[in-house]
């Protein structure tokens, strides 16, 4: 038994992103349709030559016939998944181990969301019959109860984990201001963010990720055909999950000052991509940050910083988009929102980006190897996703 | 003999200042926007059983949170009381509190032990006097024969057709009829019931040491003293000015206040006017002390908080609409779910692995420490204490009173919790905070009523 990974085995050989945002003039098939297109296009391939799709999406349908309908694909195998918040990323995940195995030999990972249509503030999770005693707190509650955890084991006061994810906040908004398919394309003074109001514990408004639509979509091959459809295939080193069996809300023992599920899954993909110094190997991420203090905690869990350092790492811009190991370089769930099924695959569009040369203002100097993160859950009870792309076999 | 073997009350946290709603002086106590008269029923509950073994259980209220389904079984299972238990209601008008304790009385002689339950959460017309005078309250004893530590020496009543308090099953409010007919009509009725309940029990009116007079309104028992002869010194205290009258609830919870301080010997006449009339003449034994709960009425009454507005409060008894947050309405819970996991939603037990010792809450099959399957025994934690580990304030989750302070809390017998903190105010939250466990209404969603545990400080 053995989590062998397929490194250099599968590419990804186009791909496509709509804007985020909120799209009131656009069903989910309208995204599916703009991001599948693109992504066709991206490879040089018809929708006949894909042999079979893998849906990333949430909530906004069931079954494959959500792309099979909108794309008309002609009874291709469409497989719709699930998987919280990393729900785009276990597309690409499944839909590579597919063509890795052989049973097909191009695929298409693809996730869309459509969250704004339904008129509620944050993220609503549609949740099977219950008994009635499911704790009810809201996305941002569950996250906030980093922040005093956080403070008291390493002995940060409030108001300087306050600045930590106002800073946080502010990086990543200033990579959206630079990228034209973010929801967000402004820059926000760190003042506003820290004294934006409260939501949920230290959380103010501009600690939490936004709420908006999008698609995304990625075309694999198996490597050796990589360069039939591109001539600067990305290659897979490292596919991850891990999901947890609630340790943290049962056993005593955990502190809420980090993921286990996170830190399993980035040393099953470290170990899988053969790499032993993931704050000197990685040349950048695209991480969850679905509020501030998670961002924080993600770089202490995938080892980007020392355990309770990570915050003086954020303060000397170690992770800015000029910084040494930039962090989240197109914006991130910041600027993006977080069209659950879509984010995954949004992440390594920028990725596709960067590895290939094409982010524009936001090009990050030689990179060669990037990470992709999603988390769904909580704090506690969580699936952690970890990928590891780079544009060079070996 | 029988009579009272144990006893309990409560009172909820909050207190409406009269003057704030701008309905007069002092306070009444109003239930939170969680509860309800089955959730303080069992708050006063289980201060009132201690170990004892009931096979009946009497509830009696004028607020059922359903109209139709038993009540009283939500009651037996929040308290963990056996199935084989024979539940019966009563309702209908505000005597039915010290009706039930008769009855419990009675059922003594028969040989059964009762718990009887008497909660109400009383609604009036804002402004007027029935909000004004009325309080949220609930009384618990547990009744029998053997071990009583007051007995019923004697008891009257009188069945009175009178429209003196009325409410249709429609109507959010009652009505009164002219209050000078109602004391007209009441007030013989009161002294006459009275007199036959002394002449029942041998007892003389200056031999008793506590005289409870409870009605609808006040002044239909004001004759009472003069009739009786009684000295200002031998009638209770009502509560009236820090509680209001706490429906069906009222005369047992004066009742209780006086147990709590009364001494072996003592003879005391209960009177509750409403509809007729019943009266019951009880005798302290030595025993006394062995039945009185951790909490007295004293302490209720000291443990309260005035921070709450008048909109709030009409907020909370859904008299005043409100602005609704952008979130979904609440789902109801599912009837087949609520009966498999009874246990833990209503009596709150959780397992705790014989392997390793690592407790579970909700409980669990599988233990996430040593994996073990099958391998718990379940263990209630309804009575254990605990602390807060780590905590939040939500501004974003539904609730009537935002913001939702949410905690993760940690049992001292070992076991964790993700739970909702209430009676609190946010400000004063802190890591280690002590906290006990308190059965509420979390919400009604669909017509359904949502029960489960909250904590809340220890105070």
């Amino acid at each position: 038994m053995a989590s062998n990974g397929i490194k250099d085995q599968v590419a990804i050989v186009g791909m496509g992103c709509t804007p985020f945002g909120e799209h009131w003039d656009k069903d989910a098939s309208d995204m599916l349709i703009d991001a599948a297109t693109d992504a066709y296009n991206s490879a040089g391939v018809a929708p006949e030559d894909v042999d079979a799709y893998w849906l990333g999406t949430f909530a906004s349908g069931v079954s494959g016939m959500v792309f099979s309908e909108a794309l008309k694909t002609p009874y291709k195998p469409v497989t719709r998944l699930e998987n919280m918040c990393a729900t785009g990323s276990e597309a690409i995940r499944n839909a590579a181990y597919a063509v890795a195995s052989g049973a097909y030999d191009l695929v298409m990972a693809v996730g869309v969301e459509k969250l704004k249509d339904g008129g509620y503030s944050g993220l609503v999770v549609p949740s099977p019959d219950g008994d009635g005693t499911e704790s009810s707190m809201t996305a941002p509650a569950m996250f906030s109860l980093l922040a005093p955890a956080y403070c008291e084991k390493y002995g940060v006061s409030e108001g300087e984990l306050k600045d930590v994810l106002s800073r946080i906040a502010w990086k990543n908004h200033v990579a959206g201001a630079k990228n034209p398919k973010a929801q967000f394309r402004k820059e926000v003074p760190l003042e506003t963010i820290c004294n934006s109001p409260r939501i949920a514990g230290m959380f103010g408004v501009f600690d939490c990720s936004g709420v908006s639509d999008g698609s995304a979509a990625a075309i694999l091959c198996r490597a050796e055909d990589a360069h039939k459809y591109t001539d600067k295939p990305i290659y897979l080193k490292a596919c991850s999950v891990a999901a947890g069996p609630n340790e943290g809300f049962i056993s005593e023992e955990y502190d809420f000052t980090t993921f286990q599920e996170v830190v399993v899954s980035a040393q099953d993909a470290y170990k899988q991509a053969g790499i032993t110094n993931p704050r000197e190997q990685i040349s950048m991420a695209e991480v969850h940050d679905c509020f501030t203090a998670t961002e924080l905690v993600l770089m202490e869990d995938m080892g980007f910083s020392e355990r309770g350092e990570g915050w003086r790492d954020v303060m000397e811009g170690r992770f800015d988009g000029d910084g040494a190991q930039p962090i989240n370089p197109d914006g991130g769930l910041k600027s993006f929102g977080h069209p659950i099924g879509a984010s995954g695959l949004r992440m390594m569009y920028e990725m596709w980006l960067q590895l290939r040369g094409e982010a524009g203002e936001r090009q990050i100097e030689d990179p060669k190897l990037g990470l992709t993160h999603n988390l769904g859950g909580q704090p506690g009870r969580c699936v952690s996703f970890v990928s590891i792309v780079g544009n060079e076999i070996g | 003999m029988s009579g009272i073997l144990r006893y309990g009350t409560y009172l909820p946290y909050f207190r409406l200042d009269r003057q704030v709603a701008g309905i007069g002086r002092g306070e009444r106590a109003i239930a939170s926007y969680d509860e309800d008269s089955v959730s303080m029923a069992v708050e006063a509950g289980r201060q009132a059983l201690g170990d004892s073994a009931v096979d009946t259980l009497v509830f009696a209220t004028t607020s059922p949170p359903y109209a139709e389904k038993l009540n009283a079984a939500a009651i037996k299972a929040a308290l963990d009381l056996p199935d084989q238990v024979r539940s019966m209601e009563l309702g209908g008008t505000s005597r039915m509190g010290l009706a039930a304790l008769l009855l419990g009385s009675d059922l003594g002689k028969a040989g059964r032990t009762t718990l009887v339950c008497a909660g109400d959460v009383v609604v009036g017309g804002p402004g007027g006097a029935r909000e004004r005078d009325s309080g949220d309250g609930a009384v618990a004893f547990v009744t029998g024969s053997g071990g009583e530590i007051a007995r019923v020496l004697g008891s009257a009543s009188t069945t009175t057709e009178v429209l003196d308090v009325w409410r249709l099953p429609s109507d959010p409010f009652a009505r009164q009829w002219e209050e000078r007919f109602g004391i007209e009509v009441l007030g013989p009725v009161s002294i006459d019931t009275a007199t036959r309940a002394l002449s029942a029990a041998g007892v003389a009116p200056e031999a008793l040491s506590a005289v409870i007079l409870d009605a609808t309104n006040r002044r239909d028992v004001a004759g009472v003293p003069r009739a009786l002869g009684l000295k200002p010194e031998q009638v209770s205290n009502m509560m009236a000015d820090n509680v209001g009258r706490t429906g069906v609830a009222h005369a047992g919870l004066v009742l209780a206040g006086v147990l709590d301080t009364a001494e072996p010997g003592d003879k005391i006449l209960v009177l509750s006017t409403a509809d007729g009339c019943d009266a019951v003449v009880l005798e302290v034994t030595d025993d006394i002390a062995k039945g009185r709960p951790a909490r007295s009425v004293e302490h209720w009454l000291n443990s309260k908080s005035t921070d709450v507005a008048y909109n709030s409060y009409l907020k909370w008894r859904g008299i005043l609409p409100f602005e609704p947050p952008r979130r979904p309405d609440p789902d109801r819970p599912a009837a087949p779910i609520m009966k498999r996991h009874e246990r833990w939603k209503y009596a709150f037990y959780g397992s705790r692995c014989e392997t390793c010792g690592l407790g579970h809450l909700p409980p669990q099959r599988v233990c996430v420490k040593c994996r073990s399957v099958d391998k718990m025994k379940q263990e209630c934690f309804a009575d254990q204490a605990c602390r807060i580990t780590t905590f939040t304030l939500d501004h974003l989750a539904y609730s009537l009173q935002p913001p939702v302070v949410s905690t993760v809390v940690d049992f001292d017998s070992g076991g964790r919790l993700a739970c909702e903190l209430t009676d609190v105010n946010p400000a004063e939250v802190k890591i280690g905070n002590r906290l006990e466990m308190t059965f509420r209404r979390f919400y009604t969603g669909q017509g359904v009523h949502n029960y489960f545990w909250k904590a809340r400080p220890v105070r």
